[in-house]
C-alpha cells in the first residue's frame, strides 16, 4: 500500500477522480503548495523514520489549520525509499520532476541523504535534512537541521572530561560513514587534548552486530587499568538493544562506566527494560522530559493527532519542526516557494526551538542549537542533567582535523560556497 | 564603646537563640535534612547528602538507597518528601524516615528527585559505610564491596574496626580487600601496602588488577617492585581464564546458531526446500513472545517470570501452523523447482515482513528478560551471564528432542522414509502430502521456539529474522544438508571460531573470515562436514 501511494494516487486520480487524496491532486495544479516527505516507510530504517513522516503530516496538517501558507494550502506528498539508497534518489527526483514539490524533508542515513544529493543539486530544489550526522559536508541546496559533531559529540566528551573525570575512551561504533568520521573527529580532539593513544580504543562492529559478549567484556577489561573510563557509542540502530542488555547482564552499570550514546534516543529505548542502564547517557540537542511550555504544547497537540498518548517524541523530530517553520518562514519573507527565492531568504531566519532558545539558519545551511546531556531513567526517558550555556552554531566542516579546518561554508555573497579554504581564499576544499 | 558591644552581641545571641529554638522544638536536624534534599542542583543535593551521612544516624541508609533507587520524591502539593513504591500509575507512599505508610497516591502528583552518576557514586559510598556495622551479614557484605568500589583511604579506621568485629569469613574477606584498596591510595607505612598488594593479588580478578595499575603511576622505587609482580601474576592468571572465557562465548554464540539454524535444518536439510523465509518465522515466534508477555502485564503480572514457559508451547504451535499453511499454499505446488521456491520464499519473507510492521509497528517491542535470566554469576574465573547459559541449555535440549523425534517417533520414521525415497514410502502406504506438511510445520514449529530463545538476547522488531537468514543457511550448509548432527558441529564450530577471531581481527573482519573460510571449505567438501551418503543424495 505504501510503497507507491503517489503513483496509484495519480493513477486512481487519472482513472476515477474519486477518494480524497485524488480530489487534492485534482485541485493541486493551482491552489496548493507541495511538500514532498521521503522517509523509509519498509525495510530496516523504517523502525526510525516512520515517525518522521508522521511528524511531517501532523505539522502540515497545523499549518493548514492556521490558513496554509501564502494563502494556499499545503499538500504532504509522500512517498516510500523502502530503506534502499538508490532508491532514495529515484523517489527524489519523482518528488520534484513529477510531483512538483517546493521542498522536500527526508533522508535519515548519511548514505541515503549522499545518495540524493545530485538530483537535488541538478534539479535545483530543496532538502530539510533532520538527523545528527557527521559533518564535512555543506550543499547549496540542503538545510541540516540536525546536530553537526561540534553541537553533539564534542561537549558530550568535554562533559565527560569535566564532569565524571574522565581519563580513558572507548569510541565504539557501527562500521559505516557517520561512526568512523565522528570517532576521527573525537580521536583527534581527546590527543590535542592530552590524552595518550593507549588510553583510547576504537571498535567497529557490523550492521546489526548482536553478538556483544567478547566486546563488552573487553570494555570491561579496558576499563580496569585504574582510570576512569567512558564508553563513546556511535553503535546505530538495531545493535543498540542487545549491546545495552549485555552490559545490564554483565553487570557494567554506569556509575563504573558510563556510556555516552549519539544515536540512542526515546524511540530506541521504547524497546529495552531500561532498569539496569539507568545512568547511562545520550548527547541530543531535544528530549521528550524538557519542560518547556513549547514543548508540552508540541507534545500535546502531538498525542491528539496521532491519537496515542504513548508515542514519544525526539531529537529528529524537533529537527523537523524547525526546519519546517524556518521554510514556511522563508516562503512568507521571499513571497514565492521558488528555490533561488527562498535559499536567499531563509539565512538568518529564527524561530524558537522546543527547549525555549532560538535556532537560527547560518550561511553554512546549518543551524544553531543548544546540547544537552541526559541520564537514562527507569521509565525509557531521559534526565537532563547537564546543558551548554544558550546555543551553539553548527560547523559544517570540523576544526579539530587537520584537512578541514581551513574550510568554512558560506552560502551568501561574495563567498557562496559549500567549501571555501580560508587559507588560499579560494572554493574548492583542501585540495 | 565596649558596653555598647556588649549590648548589641547579647541581643544578637539572644535573637539567634529565639531563631533557632523553635525550629529544633519542632523537627529533629535529620528530619530538615532529608526535606532540604529536593532543593537546589546537583552540587546543592550532593552537600545535602553528605551532611545526611555525616550525622551517622542508621535511618539515613534507608533514605539514601531509596534516593538512589529513585523511590524518593516530593509530593507536588505540599513538597514533602515521601517514598513511593510500585508499578503502574498509583504508587504506595511511605514516611522515608519511620517508614509509616501514608497510603497510595497517584504519580502526577508527585515529583522524583533527580540522582546523576556522580550523586549515585556519593550515595553508594555513603550508604557503604553506614552499613558496614548492620546486623544482616548480606547487607555487610554489599556495604564492603561498595566501599571497595569508593577506595576511600578516610575509611581504612572504620574498616578496621569492622574487620575486628566481624564473624562472617566471605564479608570479612571483602571488608580486608577494601581496606588494601584504601591502603594503596593512602600514605601507609611501605610494609603494611605490601600486605595490602597481597591482599590484592590473592583477589585476583580485574578490579584487583584496576587497583594495581592505578598504584603503579605515583608508587615510591620500593614499592614498584611488588605491585609490577602482582600485576603481572595477576595478568597471567586473567590471560589463562580469557581463553577459556572465549571457548564459553563461543559456545553461546554457536548454540544461538545453532537455534536460528535448526528448523532450517528440517525445512532445508531434510526436505530440501530453500526456505527463505525462515527468519521471517523466527520472528513470528518472538512476536508470540512479546504477545503472551504484554497479556500478562496487563492481567496477571504475578506470571511473569514464567512469561516464556507459555510462550514456548505457543509459539511452537502459531509458527507450527503458518508453517503448515505456507507448505499447504505455496510450496507444494513447487517442488522440485528450487529457483521458484527461492524466489516465492523470499517474497513470503517480505509479505510476513510488513504484516508485522503494519500490525506491531515498525518499532522495537520490549520483551522483557524474567529475573532468572537477568544478571550473572562468577564461577571461577569465568563470568557468566544467566540469559546465555539458559540459552545454551535450551539448545541442546531442543537438538535432543527433535534427534529423538527423528529417530524414535512413528512421524520421524515417515519423515526420513519420505525423504529418501517418496514413491517407495508413498507404495508402503504413506500418506506423503501429509507428511511433508507436518515436516514443514515441525521445522517452522523449532523455528517459532528459537524465536522465543532469541527474543531474549535481541531486537523484537520487523527486521529480526533477516539477520539470522544468513548465518542459517551457512551452518546447515557447512554441517552438511540432512544432517542434524552436522548443525550442531557446524553451529559449534563456526560460535568458537567467531569468538577466537574477533579479538585479533574485530568483529567485522571477523565475519569476512568465517565467510571466506566457509565458501573454501564448501569448494574442497561440498557437502559440508558430516555428508550424507547413499541413495538419497542422488534422489
Amino acid at each position: 500500500m505504501t510503497l507507491n501511494l503517489t503513483r496509484r494516487a495519480t493513477l486512481a486520480a487519472a482513472l476515477t477522480g474519486a477518494m480524497a487524496l485524488s480530489l487534492g491532486l485534482v485541485r493541486a495544479a493551482d491552489d496548493t503548495i507541495k511538500v514532498g516527505i521521503l522517509h523509509s516507510l519498509s525495510g530496516t530504517m523504517a523502525i526510525s523514520e516512520t515517525t518522521l513522516k508522521d511528524t511531517m503530516l501532523f505539522l502540515i496538517d497545523e499549518q493548514n489549520k492556521k490558513g496554509g501558507l501564502l494563502g494556499k494550502k499545503l499538500e504532504a506528498v509522500v512517498v516510500d525509499p523502502a530503506s534502499d539508497w538508490p532508491l532514495f534518489a529515484e523517489k527524489a527526483r519523482e518528488l520534484i520532476s513529477v510531483n512538483k514539490v517546493a521542498a522536500v524533508f527526508g533522508c535519515w542515513t548519511s548514505v541515503s541523504r549522499k545518495s540524493v544529493l545530485p538530483v537535488f543539486e541538478e534539479l535545483n530544489s530543496i532538502l530539510f535534512y533532520p538527523v545528527q550526522y557527521e559533518g564535512e559536508e555543506s550543499q547549496r541546496n540542503v538545510f541540516y537541521t540536525g546536530a553537526a559533531p561540534n553541537q553533539q559529540a564534542i561537549p558530550a566528551v568535554d562533559y565527560l572530561m569535566n564532569e565524571e573525570g574522565v581519563e580513558r575512551w572507548v569510541l565504539a561504533g557501527t562500521d559505516y560513514v557517520y561512526p568512523r568520521t565522528t570517532n576521527k573527529i573525537l580521536e583527534q580532539y581527546l590527543k590535542d587534548k592530552g590524552v595518550a593513544a593507549e588510553d583510547i580504543m576504537i571498535n567497529y562492529t557490523p550492521f546489526g552486530h548482536s553478538d556483544w559478549q567478547t566486546i563488552v567484556s573487553d570494555i570491561k577489561a579496558f576499563g580496569s587499568a585504574g582510570k576512569k573510563t567512558a564508553v563513546v557509542s556511535t553503535i546505530n540502530g538495531d545493535a543498540n538493544v542487545p549491546f545495552y542488555k549485555e552490559l545490564g547482564n554483565q553487570g557494567i552499570s554506569a556509575t563504573d562506566i558510563p556510556v555516552v550514546a549519539f544515536s540512542v534516543g526515546e524511540e530506541e529505548l521504547a524497546g529495552i527494560d531500561t532498569g539496569p542502564l539507568v545512568g547511562h547517557l545520550a548527547a541530543w540537542n531535544y528530549f521528550e522530559s524538557v519542560d518547556t511550555p513549547e514543548n508540552k504544547e508540541f507534545i500535546d497537540k502531538w498525542h491528539a493527532y496521532i491519537g496515542n498518548d504513548k508515542r514519544v517524541t525526539n531529537d529528529p523530530m524537533e529537527a523537523h519542526v524547525i526546519g519546517f517553520n524556518l521554510w514556511v518562514k522563508a516562503v512568507e519573507k521571499a513571497g514565492t516557494t521558488d528555490t533561488d527565492a527562498v535559499l536567499d531568504a531563509i539565512i538568518g531566519l529564527e524561530t524558537p526551538n522546543l527547549t525555549g532558545g532560538i535556532a537560527k539558519m547560518l550561511p553554512n545551511h546549518h543551524i544553531t542549537k543548544p546540547v544537552l546531556i541526559g541520564e537514562i531513567q527507569d521509565n525509557g526517558q531521559f534526565d537532563v542533567v547537564w546543558e551548554t550555556e544558550g546555543t551553539v552554531p553548527g560547523d559544517a566542516w570540523s576544526d579539530f582535523l587537520p584537512e578541514s579546518k581551513m574550510i568554512e561554508a558560506d552560502w551568501t555573497a561574495p563567498i557562496n560556497c559549500g567549501n571555501y579554504n580560508t587559507e588560499t581564499k579560494a572554493c574548492g576544499g583542501a585540495s | 564603646m565596649s558596653v555598647i558591644r556588649l549590648v548589641i552581641s547579647m541581643i544578637a545571641t539572644l535573637l539567634l537563640l529565639a531563631a533557632t529554638a523553635p525550629s529544633m522544638a519542632q523537627t529533629d536536624p535529620l528530619q530538615t535534612l532529608v526535606q532540604a534534599l529536593p532543593k537546589g542542583g546537583y552540587a546543592e543535593r550532593e552537600k545535602v547528602i553528605l551532611d545526611l551521612a555525616g550525622t551517622g544516624d542508621p535511618r539515613v541508609a534507608d533514605v539514601l538507597g531509596a534516593l538512589g533507587k529513585g523511590d524518593l520524591y516530593t509530593l507536588k502539593d505540599s513538597g514533602t518528601v515521601i517514598v513511593a513504591t510500585g508499578r503502574g500509575n498509583s504508587l504506595e507512599t511511605a514516611d522515608p524516615l519511620t517508614g509509616k505508610a501514608l497510603g497510595a497516591v497517584d504519580k502526577s502528583g508527585l515529583d522524583k528527585i533527580r540522582v546523576n552518576n556522580r550523586l549515585r557514586r556519593a550515595i553508594d559510598s555513603a550508604v557503604g559505610q553506614l552499613t558496614l556495622m548492620g546486623k544482616d551479614p548480606a547487607t555487610r557484605l554489599a556495604a564492603a564491596q561498595s566501599m571497595l568500589k569508593t577506595t576511600d583511604p578516610a575509611a581504612i579506621g572504620m574498616l578496621d574496626t569492622a574487620i575486628a568485629q566481624e564473624d562472617d569469613a566471605r564479608v570479612k574477606t571483602a571488608m580486608e580487600q577494601a581496606r588494601a584498596a584504601a591502603l594503596l591510595k593512602s600514605d601507609a607505612a611501605l610494609e603494611n601496602k605490601i600486605a595490602a598488594i597481597d591482599t590484592l593479588i590473592a583477589k585476583g580478578d580485574r578490579e584487583a588488577l584496576a587497583f594495581l595499575t592505578g598504584a603503579r603511576s605515583g608508587a615510591s622505587a620500593d614499592l614498584l617492585p611488588a605491585i609490577e609482580s602482582g600485576i603481572k601474576s595477576i595478568e597471567d592468571k586473567l590471560a589463562f581464564w580469557s581463553a577459556l572465557q572465549n571457548v564459553w562465548y563461543g559456545l553461546s554464540l554457536g548454540s544461538v546458531l545453532l537455534l536460528a539454524a535448526i528448523g532450517l535444518a528440517i525445512t532445508f536439510g531434510v526436505m530440501g526446500v530453500i526456505n527463505m523465509a525462515h527468519g521471517e518465522i523466527v520472528m513470528l515466534g518472538a512476536y508470540t513472545t512479546f504477545v503472551v508477555q504484554e497479556v500478562i502485564r496487563n492481567n496477571f503480572p504475578g506470571l511473569f517470570d514464567y512469561s516464556l514457559a507459555i510462550a514456548l508451547p505457543l509459539a511452537f504451535l502459531v509458527t507450527g501452523a503458518v508453517g503448515v499453511a505456507i507448505e499447504r499454499g505455496i510450496i507444494r505446488w513447487l517442488y522440485g523447482r528450487p529457483l521458484e521456491t527461492l524466489l516465492a520464499t523470499w517474497g513470503l519473507s517480505l509479505i510476513l515482513q510488513q504484516t508485522v510492521r503494519t500490525i506491531f509497528g515498525p518499532n522495537n517491542r520490549e520483551v522483557g528478560n524474567p529475573s532468572w535470566m537477568s544478571g550473572a554469576f562468577d564461577l571461577w574465573g569465568l563470568s557468566i551471564t544467566w540469559n546465555r547459559l539458559w540459552i545454551v541449555i535450551f539448545a541442546m535440549i531442543v537438538f535432543a528432542v527433535l534427534l529423538a523425534v527423528l529417530n524414535r517417533t512413528p512421524l520421524g520414521l515417515q519423515m526420513r522414509a519420505v525423504t529418501q525415497n517418496r514413491r517407495m514410502a508413498s507404495s508402503m502406504g504413506i500418506r506423503t502430502p501429509w507428511v511433508d506438511a507436518l515436516t514443514f510445520g515441525l521445522g517452522s514449529g523449532i523455528a517459532g521456539i528459537a524465536g522465543v530463545a532469541l527474543s531474549q538476547i535481541d531486537n523484537v522488531s520487523p527486521n529480526l529474522g533477516q539477520s539470522y537468514i544468513i548465518d542459517s543457511f551457512m551452518v546447515v550448509v557447512f554441517g552438511g544438508v540432512g544432517n542434524l548432527w552436522g548443525t550442531l558441529v557446524g553451529a559449534l564450530t563456526l560460535g568458537i571460531a567467531n569468538k577466537f577471531l574477533e579479538p585479533y581481527a574485530g568483529a567485522v573482519l571477523g565475519k569476512i573470515l568465517i565467510l571466506v573460510f566457509i565458501i573454501l571449505f564448501i569448494q574442497r567438501r561440498p557437502r559440508g562436514l558430516f555428508a550424507l551418503k547413499g541413495r538419497a543424495v542422488d534422489a
